[in-house]
């Protein structure tokens, strides 16, 4: 077929046409009361997921088979790609992946539209407005600012190049075919917990209708974007060759943002839902949120800050802002009109409860997402005040970061064993003594064996405090269930979960969370040293000698490449030969470094090969203690929250302690 | 009245010690983007600040010697001289062309001494149009 592009550009046309349609149609019809034009707005929505399915079908079939006439598929595939990176390359670059962002948001919308269409008649228009309009902002980008259906052209003819750009050799990795698509799922899912807060704001939602509905969507799309961030550091470690997983880059930190917003979420919905406390302030958190997953698309991809990632300069940053202002003033504005319907039910009664856990969960929460815009926007700020561009380097978001992280991993141990309202002194012995003595064990034997690192220790103390209270609370309730079922003992904590998936899914995500804290406190004993090394050569890192045995190097159609055999030995036995490699590819002159990993639980012994100078091999050497333990923890926190996502076999309801003015949930339900 | 004081002060702390921690860090962490031409102009301060030059890696300038590694930012025809000396590996974007920033402080031998090299990453990172090795006459849209 000649024309697709024609028909492509013309789909997304059609959906922007039909976009704002939506929002018109399901708001005048809701004004109106015309049951007609409710509906038609809504299958508005599912033209609108037709349409740009239709036109990024056409692009990646463009992709897929190198229509080189389109300047995105000269840029972003050649000829000699595997398959899966040609249909990757869909979001490798700017234009592609706007239009993959809108493809979401449409997806995400039509099963939005199709799950409540008997649900939530009396709100669901605004829904479709709001999703519709942030759509039509999207289509907006993909009709008229960078569309994706851009032809190469000589004079006035279409022309085609033989071949084109590819991809970069340093992303064709199967972790990072996936880290956009996980990040981008998180990012647009945040739309949808914002359409349902906004809705019931509009038409003054007496009850938690909203929360009720989208507490699985915010949990999946948290999941996905925690995914997608982990994915990006098993990236950064696995293949840049420095070994880390982290360094506070404006791009990692615009991924980390709405995460950090969505887990102080999800945390106090509970307080909603449980207490009726918290309301305006769950308000402010599900649009800060969604808000910073617009701000996220926007900083990676306008330059406004410079960054090692970023996407080149282009000129949508001013229309990401635009309607990030219009946005934040229509929020606020709306918010403080509806003041008097997110009146809170309850008090706060003691500094010791449940309640108060969660108030300072959230305050740090909140204060560590504030630091990172802070630190991620400083080199702009400083510009705007003092004319010099400042940045501020890694150690500064460390030293704020690592205390602010410490406290939060403290709360996840204290916070789910107080009791809402307040705690006795009673209580807390009981919970807290095994916890406690067992920390002070451990620190007392750390400090022994001659750790000095103030901070590793107060983080090795507090994983194993909040590891035992978990453990604890799964024994406990466990040995109750076994002696009343007489099952053994891991049917009953298998039972237990499945009571209360949340509360117990909830506590491995937390077990997840304190896994990752002693990944991270491993970097403060990391080790390392760089020489320059000829054949029979041989140094010590740690309690690993290293020795070089010989060095080879060949070619292949795709890349040239070198390497040093190194002998490894350990206190004495020979661990085996480790081969770090680097490569020359040819199409692209890109160089890249396969680093040799010999990981274990304790530590991970990473070399890499940097080149060979005048026949002598230069090897950087690192041993990360305890880095493995991040990627467990990441598995467990995601095994958890697929627990709390199962329904519980127990359906719960939570007496709240003060009702005040509550008429029942979804009492009115409007024609 | 009371349990309200409590939670004030707390929050107080909290807030505080963050404030604290943040104010107090920004000083010695902080990094001054200067252009090559602007580093010419700064004087004595040149020697003082930490500051990060970005630029293009002058062709055929990468010379490696021992854990050193020299080349040439070239930024709007002005060449700044740069080694390199930290330990972490340079990154596998860096290479004769690619736009790099160089994060260290200006030596009196009129080298600038980088402990940190950050090369743009390729890919997702796209070409700048001038780089493009398609060179199409014009680029039209296509229909529209």
């Amino acid at each position: 077929m000649e024309n697709l592009e024609n028909i492509g550009a013309l789909a997304v046309l059609l959906a922007f046409c039909l976009a704002i349609y939506a929002v018109f149609g399901s708001v005048t019809g809701k004004l109106r009361r015309n049951p007609f034009l409710i509906v038609s707005a809504e299958r508005a929505v599912y033209g609108v997921w037709f349409l740009i399915t239709l036109a990024s079908a056409i692009l990646v079939s463009a992709l897929m088979t190198g229509d080189f006439r389109f300047s995105y598929v000269a840029e972003h595939s050649n000829r000699a790609m595997p398959a899966i990176y040609k249909f990757a390359a869909w979001w490798g670059g700017q234009e592609g992946s706007l239009l993959f962002w809108s493809w979401l948001l449409a997806t995400y919308a039509a099963v939005v539209v199709f799950t409540n269409r008997r649900k939530h008649r009396d709100f669901m228009p605004y829904v479709v407005a709001v999703l519709a309009t942030v759509q039509t902002f999207f289509l907006i980008l993909n009709a008229f600012v960078v569309t994706p259906f851009q032809m190469l052209a000589s004079g006035n003819l279409i022309t085609a190049v033989p071949d084109g750009n590819g991809l970069n050799p340093l992303l064709q990795y199967p972790a990072m075919a996936i880290h956009p698509p996980m990040l981008y799922l998180g990012y647009v899912g945040f739309a949808v917990p914002f359409a349902f807060a906004i809705a019931s704001l509009i038409t003054r939602q007496p009850g938690d209708g909203w929360i009720n509905t989208t507490r699985r969507w915010t949990m999946v799309t948290w999941l996905f974007q925690g995914c997608g961030i982990m994915l990006g550091s098993a990236w950064a470690y696995h293949v840049l060759g420095w070994g880390g997983y982290w360094a506070w880059d404006p791009v990692e930190n615009a991924s980390v943002l709405p995460w950090l917003g969505g887990t102080a979420f999800l945390h106090s919905v509970m307080m909603q839902e449980k207490k009726g406390m918290m309301k305006v302030w769950n308000m402010v958190l599900v649009s800060a949120t969604f808000f910073l997953c617009i701000f996220g698309t926007f900083l990676t991809r306008s330059g406004v800050v410079s960054s090692v990632h970023a996407f080149a300069q282009s000129p949508i940053g001013k229309y990401f802002v635009t309607f990030l202002a219009i946005g934040i003033a229509a929020t606020i504005y709306l918010i403080l009109d509806r003041l008097d319907y997110l009146k809170s039910e309850a008090q706060l009664e003691a500094v010791v409860s449940r309640e108060s856990s969660f108030l300072f969960n959230n305050l740090v929460l909140l204060a560590s997402c504030f630091a990172v815009l802070w630190g991620t926007l400083f080199p702009v700020i400083s510009e705007a005040i003092t004319g010099e561009k400042i940045s501020l380097d890694p150690p500064w978001f460390d030293r704020l970061m690592i205390p602010i992280g410490l406290f939060l991993l403290f709360l996840t141990g204290v916070g789910p064993l107080f009791a809402w309202r307040r705690t006795s002194t009673d209580s807390l012995r009981r919970n807290f003594m095994w916890p406690g003595i067992a920390s002070v064990v451990l620190t007392a034997v750390l400090i022994a064996a001659g750790i000095r690192h103030v901070y590793a220790l107060i983080s090795f103390g507090f994983c194993v405090f909040v590891a035992v209270t978990i453990i604890l609370e799964f024994v406990k309730g466990a040995k109750q269930i076994a002696a009343k079922t007489q099952t053994n003992f891991a049917h009953a904590v298998v039972e237990l979960t499945h009571r209360n998936t949340r509360r117990y899914g909830g506590y491995v995500v937390h077990m997840g969370i304190v896994l990752m804290f002693v990944g991270f406190t491993g970097a403060a004993f990391n080790k390392n040293r760089v020489d320059e090394m000829k054949p029979g050569d041989s140094v010590r890192l740690g309690s690993y000698q290293l020795t070089v045995k010989d060095t080879h190097e060949g070619e292949n159609e795709n890349y040239l490449w070198q390497n040093a055999s190194i002998e490894v030995i350990k206190n004495g036995s020979n661990l085996g030969i480790l081969t770090p490699e680097s490569r020359m590819y040819k199409a692209s002159r890109q160089p890249t470094h396969e680093v040799a990993l010999r990981s274990r639980l304790n530590e991970d012994l990473y070399l890499n090969f940097a080149g060979i100078n005048g026949g002598r091999v230069i090897l950087q050497s690192y041993i990360f203690p305890l880095v493995s333990w991040i990627w467990i923890g990441a598995l467990t926190l995601i095994f958890g929250t697929l627990i709390a996502l199962v329904p519980s076999k127990i359906k719960r309801e939570y007496a709240r302690t003060q009702v005040v003015g509550i008429t029942r949930k979804h009492a009115t339900v409007e024609k | 009245m009371k349990k309200y004081g409590k939670f004030a002060a707390l929050v107080v702390i909290i807030v505080g010690t963050l404030l604290w921690l943040a104010t107090a860090g920004i000083k010695e962490n902080q990094t001054y983007y200067k252009t090559v031409a602007e580093l010419g102009h700064m004087g004595d301060q040149a020697y003082v600040k930490r500051l990060r030059v970005a630029g293009d890696v002058g062709a055929g300038s990468i010379v490696r010697k021992g854990g050193v590694v020299e080349f040439t930012l070239v930024q709007e025809k002005l060449n700044l001289k740069v080694a390199y000396d930290g330990s972490d590996p340079l990154p596998d974007t860096f290479r004769d062309g690619a736009q790099a920033l160089a994060d260290g402080k200006m030596g009196h031998d009129g080298v600038f001494h980088a402990n940190k090299v950050q090369a743009k990453c390729a890919s997702k990172y796209q070409a700048k149009p001038g780089q493009r090795p398609v060179t199409p006459a014009s680029t039209n849209k296509a229909s529209l």
